[in-house]
């Protein structure tokens, strides 16, 4: 069974916000709402100082918070991947799962149902890669299953330094950046 | 942190949830939908076209769901996009949808600048023009109707115009951005930089960038060699007074103080020189003037460059040693915007004389040589002589302008000096935003018989309009054929994917009409553009199908680099590449590159250094839903210690005020480390106020309004930008 991740090179990514504007017109995202957006770490003082640059979204967790709260059975674990999705007929958007996740990953969409990254597994699902992946003009971003040892994801994180975000949250994320 | 900063996003991008755009709603997404390809798909049709959101013309794919356009993508095929657009050609989508949009021909009630028009059909358009023309080409010439045009879908009002009789045909592309650079390279190697950029940054071992902030500044294909060139591990060096995003990648960053590069340059040289770093053999081979050069060297020193540019000694020996240890793969990059201090023009010659140091021009991993694909013109009737000769250079006051000077043809609308400017085109330029000292523009303008503004959106210039044609935007029409002079050669075509939404034309439709009600009929002789892209394609042994069904037709590869057996060719009256210049001897100029050190502003004021943003090109896409809600105002950059200084804290509104009392729209403070104490930042293109574009009126500050003073260049012309200074007055104000 194939498990979905995302491994994301921050020392090629220039943070263009190409990933967050191809999900909006991929996905038909509304204005005003984000799947994806772009975080900077800066530390240092000028101008002795380091940036990192992410890409961010739904980390797609192997233990999600925001699956195990909802009361509506609404999110959950997609049977192809681990990807984490949100059946939006079954939500009351009661907003549980949008306290219960540590990345604000999630928001109510106008329509009244909880919304998210979905790994663009309709895409997936037709062999094509997220909308994110494949607009990057850095190919900084990578798609693939983490079972499969030789898959791009997997030789990436073999070979390159890597973390998580907030991996002290225990919620497994399934996105890695390279440093 | 990274929870906060998606906060604060939402809560800023906040105001614009409800007004949902009439586009996003026809955008949304009703399943699983496949890409480009899959065109089989029912509801789906794909159309190749190319980018319009900057000039860089990148290969894309539009996708159509439904009748309603639904996405674009890049077109594999295409070598400038490597099937990946940037993020402004992904949300060009936006420009279609854009309810801001011009939707029908609009002639002036009232004054000029009141922006109050009474909507008239195309036919009452063209004759009021018509007649304008007519009577301004008796009482005065015709070369007294100017056209300022950006862009490739400038190229039929450009036949237009010289079909009229008017030489006086400008871009601010030379004047206001890379003129400078192109001069001081064509000084040295004999050949423009030109446009794509003819760097092989993908290549390059050594990259240096000074002052360009590639990555913020998002033209396609250097952006993603840039990525490339990151990944290979090649080493990078930016110098910069902002820690810009390629400044946070770099192996050496040197935050040198604003305006002074020519003086690093200088002393980088210095290093190569006397330490006998450079290429010998192609200095020696391809050189003239080399020892008169090299002696004017001497003085410039590490040590001496040191005061000046902030930069320690030792960091100067190390980066010149580093950039001389990948040679020729080395690319100092010669940067696109470079209008900064008045010097430009020196210093671009002084960044291709270190390039030529390090035998780079030509070289794989430097500079290759573009080549193209060869299409024959369409045979067109004579243009009429101009008797008179262009405007905007008289007496060749600016002896190495070889491109038309927006700002020389403003000056003589002002003074009616060599001869009278009556009438102005200004095509997909917003004039008021590009050029600097909008009060000069706004008083020549007050000297018009007419004004004429053709543009997708109601931008500035178009407010003070006597006549605003709306144009298609990209994704609705044709425009010329793009046969691009780049390290593939390739011919692209512009075609319509969905159907204008109101009483908007192409351009070249607008032009052909035009023609016929000034009697030029005879200049456009084909009735339709496919008549004209099919004879050419015909003529030069190529199927338009083909092109019309992948976009694009690609020619076989020819070689770029000196290594691949091309011919090194000089076009220099020595035929050599001149370090010491006799061309810039002759006029009085200095024939090597001297430093001056850039006069400092008034006490308590700072600096304006202005640049891009990745969401948004020039001031044309602020309207665009899409983009804006990717970044809808821009900030001022201040660092910390001055932000205490002046009592400012990061998200504050205020007003910018300058050196001549000029205040600004009000902008948002951003507190930063990244970027030098004594200079503040902003990217270009915000702060509207065309009340006619709704979206984007009063969101952030201009840069162009702040920029009232300018220096020019004396060599071409270029009005250098970044000699203003601001303080910070309350955003009540
Ligand atoms: S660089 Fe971006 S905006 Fe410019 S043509 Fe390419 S995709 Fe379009």
């Amino acid at each position: 069974m194939a498990r979905y991740g995302m491994v994301i090179d921050t020392a090629r990514c220039v943070g263009c916000m190409d990933c967050v504007v191809a999900c909006k017109t991929e996905n038909g995202i509304p204005e005003g709402y984000d799947r994806d957006w772009i975080a900077y770490d800066t530390t240092g003082a000028f101008p002795t100082l380091h940036m990192e640059i992410r890409s961010e979204r739904c980390n797609h967790c192997e233990d999600p918070p925001c699956v195990y709260c909802c009361p509506c059975g609404a999110s959950h674990i997609h049977e192809r991947g681990g990807v984490v999705l949100v059946h939006h007929d079954k939500c009351s958007g009661c907003k549980a799962c949008i306290a219960a996740c540590p990345y604000d990953a999630r928001f109510i969409h106008p329509e009244g149902y909880a919304d998210k990254c979905t790994f663009c597994i309709h895409r997936v699902e037709q062999g094509l890669e997220p909308a994110c992946v494949a607009v990057c003009p850095t190919h900084c971003m990578h798609f693939g299953d983490l079972d499969d040892p030789n898959s791009t994801v997997s030789r990436l994180l073999a070979s390159r330094e890597q973390h998580t975000l907030l991996p002290e949250a225990g919620t497994k994320p399934q996105i890695w950046y390279l440093k | 942190m990274s929870a906060l900063s998606r906060r604060r996003f939402l809560k800023i991008s906040g105001a614009a949830v409800g007004a949902a755009a009439a586009g996003t709603a026809a955008l949304r997404a009703a399943g699983t939908l496949p890409s480009t390809g899959l065109s089989a798909e029912k509801g789906i049709r794909t159309v190749p076209t190319f980018c319009d959101i900057c000039f860089w013309k990148c290969g894309a794919i539009a996708t159509v769901r439904d009748g309603a356009l639904w996405k674009i993508e890049g077109n594999p095929l295409d070598p400038l996009s490597n099937g990946r657009l940037c993020p402004r050609g992904t949300g060009g989508v936006g420009a279609h949808y854009d309810p801001d949009r011009l939707r029908t021909p609009l002639l002036r009630k009232r004054s000029r600048g009141q922006e109050e028009w009474v909507e008239v059909t195309w036919d009452e358009a063209f004759e009021y023009i018509a007649q304008k023309m007519q009577s301004i080409k008796q009482r005065y010439g015709p070369e007294a109707v100017a056209l300022f045009s950006h862009g490739i879908g400038g190229n039929f009002l450009k036949h237009l115009l010289k079909a009229y009789g008017s030489p006086n045909i400008a871009a601010p592309s030379f004047a206001q951005c890379r003129g400078p650079r192109d001069a001081g390279f064509r000084l040295t190697f004999g050949e423009d930089v030109s446009s794509p950029e003819r760097t092989d940054i993908r290549n390059a071992r050594c990259l240096v960038l000074i002052g360009n902030h590639l990555g913020e500044n998002m033209h396609n294909t250097q952006v993603q060699e840039f990525a490339d060139a990151i990944g290979n591990g090649a080493s990078l060096i930016v110098v910069d007074p902002r820690y810009s995003i390629a400044a946070g990648k770099a192996s050496h960053y040197l935050p040198i103080k604003p305006g002074t590069d020519i003086a690093l340059l200088l002393a980088w040289m210095h290093v190569i020189v006397t330490e006998r770093l450079y290429d010998r053999d192609y200095v020696a081979q391809h050189g003239f003037g080399f020892e008169q050069f090299a002696a004017s060297l001497a003085p410039f020193t590490p040590a001496w460059a040191y005061p000046e540019t902030g930069i320690e000694p030792e960091v100067i020996e190390r980066t010149a040693r580093e950039m001389a240890a990948h040679k020729p793969a080395t690319l100092v990059h010669p940067g696109r915007h470079v209008t900064w201090y008045g010097d430009d023009a020196q210093r671009s010659r002084a960044i291709a004389l270190l390039n030529a140091l390090l035998g780079s021009w030509g070289r794989k991993g430097g500079f290759y040589t573009p080549v193209s694909m060869d299409l024959p013109p369409y045979p067109y009737p004579e243009y009429p002589p101009s008797v008179r000769g262009k405007v905007d250079n008289p007496g060749q006051k600016y002896p190495f302008a070889h491109e038309t000077i927006t700002t020389g043809i403003r000056e003589a609308t002002l003074t009616g000096q060599p001869y009278p400017i009556m009438g102005w085109w200004v095509y997909a330029t917003n004039l008021l935003h590009a050029l600097p000292n909008e009060a000069e523009t706004i008083k020549a303008i007050q000297n018009l018989d007419l004004l004429v503004v053709v543009d997708v959106i109601p931008s500035e210039i178009a407010g003070w309009a006597d006549v605003v044609l709306p144009e298609s935007v990209y994704l609705e029409r044709h425009d010329d054929l793009n046969v691009e002079w780049f390290r593939e050669p390739f011919i692209a075509l512009r075609q319509p994917v969905v159907a204008s939404p109101h009483d908007q034309k192409p351009n070249w439709w607008i032009a052909r009409k035009m023609a016929g009600h000034l009697g030029l009929s005879a200049y456009f002789p084909w009735n339709d553009i496919e008549e004209y892209f099919r004879y050419r394609l015909k003529a030069g042994g190529y199927d338009y199908e083909a092109l019309k069904k992948n976009g694009i037709l690609r020619g076989p590869h020819q070689p770029v680099y000196y290594e691949e057996g091309l011919a090194p060719t000089f076009p220099t009256p020595s035929g050599k590449i001149e370090f010491f210049s006799p061309q810039l001897q002759k006029a009085g100029f200095d024939p090597v590159p001297v430093y001056h050190r850039p006069p400092a502003g008034p006490p308590g004021y700072y600096r304006l250094l202005f640049g891009r943003a990745p969401v948004h090109s020039f001031s044309r896409t602020h309207s665009n839903r899409i983009l804006s809600d990717a970044m809808s105002e821009n900030e001022i950059w201040v660092h910390t210690q001055t932000a205490q200084q002046n009592g400012l804290t990061n998200g504050q509104y205020v007003r910018l005020k300058n050196q001549d009392g000029v205040v600004s729209n009000r902008i948002r403070v951003r507190v930063t480390e990244r970027i030098r104490p004594e200079c503040v930042y902003m990217v270009h293109g915000f702060g509207h106020t065309s009340r006619m574009l709704k979206h984007a009126f009063g969101k952030g500050a201009s840069d162009a309004q702040m920029v009232t003073r300018y220096a020019t260049d004396p060599l071409m012309g270029g009005t250098a930008m970044n000699v203003n200074f601001v303080t910070f007055a309350p955003a009540e104000a």
